[in-house]
């Protein structure tokens, strides 16, 4: 048999991986198509909706709903003492605490859930939560985790032992009533002793300050109870739809098999949609009580001030070094805020995440991390916003530790960072804090970079603009922000991953169809990310089917396989490892059809691209189209009928990517206000699946970075009061504030991960937003600035000129 | 975010918005773009158990550019005045100032009339409207009256206007010289940090006249006449600006927000007025 199509055309035909694939998704998206959970309506669905804390801390004496009930369309409103039989007025965190699903007896955050009013429809809900009565008794408000630890004030009483002991926690024994949790990793003696003897030591002491993930859409739900056949089913904006199911069922005592979790189109999720929220048990206790559907949709500043914050962390850093630079030694210490409740999304064993990845991209022979965490009255949360676990407060934290060293050594922060990277021939490397970095190649990376952005003709540049300023000539100062980071992602291997003691392995389950065509379906679920589309590149050249003739589906956690879900650029390490195993398994039956199609011996065939050819002969093939049929009308001897495939994959290790990137940023000192001029950014990350994809993770990545470096916080006034639950004051950067960016790349395929693929989505949010911030401060440097915190807006730039002397 | 009941009325002339006016007093709003009162009944901050629409009124949507003024109808958008060529001709710093509010989403629904008559000190026709000595002509049951600009603004959403009463259209005198509105704010959509209108006149190397009006740098705008009086008759040397900048910072009262504490917008109302001098001196 002879083609008429050349190789490389059978390899375009595919899509598969290395192709830039337009998004499969997007045509539903563009037209307004999608079916995101608020579209879901069902025949006589109620409307959930919450009574929220005005105060961040109060007993609550007495809850009247009379009022509230007598509105029209008003059916139920359930407090605490209604879910208290069901034991249900509480519920397990992630982190192995426990929150209030409704407020018992006391509240700790401002717009703490209360009540829950149960209505018709969405506008009588809102009219009842007017109406319910809440008596409050105003207590003292602690919304500094340092006060936190030294206050009379206790948080939760729940937490202290009837003779006034203070109990362990989840993490191991607690210093104080307000403390959660210290974790440690490394040496803590060794790295003081490198750091009291050495040359050189820089110290600082940097708050990365509270923020939110925002998302398009915001959290929500529908619960639907179906009395007769005893089973609940759940839409929601789940990023681990198969945990939810399970949470679910280990709080409600439903079985796991009675509960179908869904998770429809989702519209962002960044960390927001990981956690377990008072609407989804509230919603499902809902639907059980009155056996109706009932949705619950958050709005924007419920969305703001009570689902999952990201990072607040307060960090202290010694780094020391040699006279020439190299770095001997680091310690840092963290107090971490949690809120009210410990509600932070991390694998179990690791209650700061991995922070203990703040040795960054550098040899550094001993180092030494603790974190304290603290509850104050704020909301919970504590989720990786665009990152995995804790890896942008650690890429931060030693990005700017790098540049505060460069002030101390009088050194180039480039020239500091090239001697002490880690060199390509060291890994595997195994840092001081116990990480095992599967590969990279810095000095490649980096040198490419300070090339492509002329990084001397910068600097020369800046030395003028310092001269003309001094001169009187501009007013504007010029910042050359640097970063290399180098993420841990990929969560991760079960023998140290686990949440809730679920296992982070994830799952790919293919079935072929006759003619040629797939389903794959996986563990995980895009929230914009383009599974649809790159997974099936995966798939399509492992199996040689066209990615077009796959479907991938993914949220229904009846028909997918179970998996730990879509955050920390896990999906593609893990769920992208399974899919790519299960292709193989797909592979390794078709040769022995195609063997026994072509008669010759199992391993006188062998794969191309979208066949198998007999070795020697390839006038000889049978394509997988041909093979995928035989599977449903040959009866093979010693071969099943059919053509599936299922893979669990439980990761060996992480997965490292990372990347180079400049920012030139214009300052004008007196009205605070940056420009970006020019944005450079190089990720590796492994093998890439699909450029054009790639493309726009980090053109999002970054701009998220931008938001979260120039202005977007969660700020609390001393009352514990939101400043910033909407989107006047919480900045979401629209094209107008957003440079133009520049991506590039290099290749540094992962040596475990089944296609070498590392994960791209987190990396520019984490890399840039130390990029940022050193471009800032860097701008300041001539001048006398080591550090000033984020986020900078306007009024603290002006600030740090101002503390500068820069105003005349 | 969901709005408490209200009845919704859209009556076809002015006969029609006055007699609900007078029926439900205090409980009536009129609505025009609805861009700043939609968002205020949805946090429950406006309670309007009837509101009503203006949009079907005839007559209120016209720009006339006369020989020696200017009338703009309440119901022009903002949008409307950036693409009118005519009007952008004779007071090119309307414009200026319009590309400047908010996006274009909320351009193509915000009226120049709901801007000046809303009070909130965000807001930056009022301001602008003090720039150019514009004159406000409401019509209530008693019939129609004018009332200057300057005169306008009592304090946070007080103005001189009585309940009862609706604002037609806004007057502005042909603006002469040079122009220029200049704002910082944090990101596309946000109210000023600090912001000045200003327009200025000359003859030879010597400041004419001068009229200046900060935005969202007290609870009303602030028309500082000081300030003007302190660039008239110089060459605006930097002795001038200095002055004006003093004279304009006695003027203004701001507040810590979001943006900033006062030293900071005092700071950059005094960096912004300066551009906004020299920028409209160089076109005058
Ligand atoms: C995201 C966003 C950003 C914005 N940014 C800016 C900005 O940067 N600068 C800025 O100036 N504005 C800004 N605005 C406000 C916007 O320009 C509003 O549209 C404008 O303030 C009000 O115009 P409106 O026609 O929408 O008035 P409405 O919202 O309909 O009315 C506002 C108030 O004026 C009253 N009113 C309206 N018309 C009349 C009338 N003819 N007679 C008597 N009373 C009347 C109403 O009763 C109400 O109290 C922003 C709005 C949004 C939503």
């Amino acid at each position: 048999m002879k083609d008429d199509i050349t190789r490389e055309e059978r390899v375009d035909n595919l899509k598969g991986m290395g192709c830039s694939r337009k998004r499969v998704e997007d045509a539903r998206f563009t037209q307004g198509k999608g079916n995101y959970v608020d579209d879901v309506k069902l025949d006589g669905m109620l409307f959930g909706d919450f009574v929220r804390s005005p105060y961040a801390h109060a007993r609550i004496t007495n809850i009247d709903t009379a009022a509230a009930l007598e509105v029209p369309g008003v059916l139920a409103v359930l407090t605490a003492a209604d879910l208290e039989p069901l034991g249900l007025h509480w519920m397990p965190t992630l982190a192995g605490d426990k929150q209030m699903v409704l407020a018992d007896g006391k509240v700790l955050f401002q717009g703490q859930e209360v009540a829950f009013v149960v209505a018709e429809d969405r506008y009588a809900a809102a009219d009842g939560i007017e109406l319910v009565e809440v008596e409050y008794e105003e207590l003292p408000v602690v919304v500094n985790p340092f006060e936190a630890l030294k206050s009379d004030v206790v948080l939760r009483e729940d937490l202290v032992a009837e003779d006034g002991s203070i109990p362990d926690g989840a993490h191991g024994p607690r210093k104080h009533h307000n403390h959660i949790f210290t974790w440690d990793a490394g040496d803590k003696e060794p790295t003081e002793e490198v750091i009291a003897n050495a040359d050189v030591v820089a110290e600082e002491t940097m708050y990365y300050h509270r923020t939110h993930p925002c998302p398009l859409e915001t959290c929500g739900c529908v619960a639907s109870m179906d009395k007769v056949n005893g089973k609940l089913t759940l839409w929601g904006t789940f990023q681990a739809p198969h945990a939810i199911r399970t949470i679910v069922s280990l709080i409600s005592g439903l079985e796991e098999h009675n509960i179908r979790v869904i998770s429809p189109d989702i519209g962002g999720g960044f960390g927001n949609k990981v956690g377990a929220y008072p609407g989804y048990v509230c919603s499902v206790v809902a639907s059980i009580v009155t056996g109706k559907p009932v949705k619950w949709i958050e709005d924007r500043m419920d969305n703001l001030m009570t689902t999952a914050f990201a990072r607040d962390y307060h960090m202290t850093g010694k780094i020391s070094a040699t006279k020439e630079g190299k770095i001997t030694g680091l310690h840092c210490h963290v107090t971490a805020d949690h809120g009210g409740f410990d509600a932070c999304a991390d694998p179990t064993k690791f209650p700061a995440g991995f922070m203990n990845i703040c040795t960054g991209s550098y040899d550094i022979p001993t180092a030494y991390l603790e974190v304290d965490g603290v509850y104050t009255n704020k909301a919970p949360g504590g989720v990786s916003y665009r990152c995995s676990f804790r890896v942008t407060e650690a890429v931060y934290f030693i990005e700017r530790m790098i540049e505060v060293l460069a002030i101390k050594l009088n050194m180039d922060a480039a020239e500091l960072r090239r001697i002490n990277f880690i060199k390509k021939e060291q890994f595997p490397y195994t840092a001081a804090l116990g990480w095992e970095y599967d590969s990279g190649d810095y000095h490649t990376a980096w040198d490419k970079a300070l090339k492509t952005v002329d990084y001397d003709g910068l600097r020369a540049e800046q030395a003028q603009r310092v001269e003309d300023f001094k001169a009187g000539k501009t007013r504007k100062l010029m910042g050359i922000g640097l970063s290399f980071f180098t993420e841990i992602v990929g969560a991760g291997p079960v023998k140290n991953c686990d949440i809730l003691g679920l296992g982070m392995f994830d799952s790919c389950e293919i079935r072929i169809h006759p003619t040629g065509s797939a389903i794959a379906r996986l563990g995980t679920i895009s929230q914009g990310q383009g599974h649809a589309t790159t997974f099936a590149q995966i798939l399509a050249s492992e199996i040689g089917l066209p990615a077009d003739s796959i479907t991938i589906e993914e949220g229904d956690t009846d028909t997918a396989p179970y998996g730990l879900g879509t955050y920390g650029s896990r999906s593609t390490p893990v769920a992208g490892a399974a899919t790519a195993m299960a292709g193989r398994k797909i592979r390794a039956k078709a040769q022995m059809i195609a063997a026994y199609l072509l008669e010759v011996h199992d391993n006188d065939v062998e794969f191309d691209v979208d066949r198998f050819v007999v070795k020697g002969a390839p006038e000889k093939f049978k394509t997988m189209k041909e093979i995928a049929f035989a599977a449903y009308n040959q009866a093979i001897p010693g071969i099943e009928p059919g053509l599936e495939a299922v893979s669990y994959y439980d990761p060996p290790n992480m997965t490292y990517p990372f990347g180079a990137y400049v920012c030139v940023m214009d300052i004008d000192v007196d009205t605070g206000v940056p420009e970006i001029r020019r944005f450079y950014a190089l990720d590796d990350c492994g093998t890439r699946i699909n450029p054009m994809i790639i493309e726009g993770q980090v053109h999002g990545g970054l701009t998220e970075a931008l938001a979260v470096a120039l202005g977007q916080e969660i700020a609390y006034d001393d009352m514990g009061n939101c400043k910033t639950g909407t989107l006047m004051d919480f900045f979401l950067p629209t094209a107008w504030e957003v440079p133009n960016y520049e991506t590039d790349f290099t290749v540094t395929p992962s040596p475990h991960h089944p296609i070498g693929a590392k994960g791209v989505g987190e990396s520019p949010h984490v890399g840039g937003v130390p990029c940022f911030s050193n471009a800032v401060q860097d701008a300041f440097r001539p001048f006398g600035n080591t550090h000033t915190n984020m986020p900078h807006d306007h009024w603290r730039i002006w600030k740090t000129a101002n503390e500068l002397g820069l105003h005349g | 975010m969901i709005p408490a009941e209200f009845d919704y009325y859209r009556p076809k002339d002015m006969a029609g918005v006055l007699s609900l006016l007078e029926e439900h007093g205090d409980d009536a709003r009129v609505m025009a773009g609805g861009h700043s009162l939609i968002p205020m009944m949805k946090l429950r901050m406006a309670d309007v158990p009837h509101l009503i629409d203006l949009q079907d009124v005839g007559g209120l949507s016209d720009i006339e550019v006369g020989p020696d003024a200017i009338k703009i109808g309440a119901l022009v958008t903002q949008a409307d005045i950036i693409d009118h060529a005519g009007l952008t001709n004779v007071a090119p710093i309307l414009r200026e100032a319009a590309l400047q509010i908010a996006d274009p989403q909320v351009r193509y629904m915000g009226t120049v009339g709901g801007n000046v008559a809303n009070g909130d000190p965000g807001n930056d026709m009022p301001g602008l409207m003090q720039c150019l000595d514009a004159a406000f002509t409401v019509v209530g049951a008693d019939g129609e009256r004018t009332i200057p600009a300057r005169e306008f603004y009592e304090a946070a959403y007080m103005t001189a206007r009585e309940d009862d009463e609706v604002l037609t259209g806004v007057t502005i005198p042909l603006p002469k010289g040079g122009y220029a509105y200049e704002k910082q704010k944090r990101k596309i959509g946000d109210y000023a940090t600090a912001a000045a209108a200003v327009q200025i006149t000359k003859d030879g190397g010597s400041c004419v006249s001068a009229s200046i009006a900060m935005t969202n740098l007290s609870d009303t705008p602030i028309y500082s006449e000081a300030a003007g009086a302190a660039l008239v008759g110089t060459s605006l040397d930097d002795a001038a600006l200095s002055a004006a900048v003093a004279a304009m910072l006695g003027d203004i009262d701001p507040t810590e927000d979001n943006r900033g504490p006062v030293a900071f917008k005092n700071h950059v109302a005094g960096v912004i007025l300066r551009r906004a001098i020299e920028r409209a001196w160089s076109r005058a």
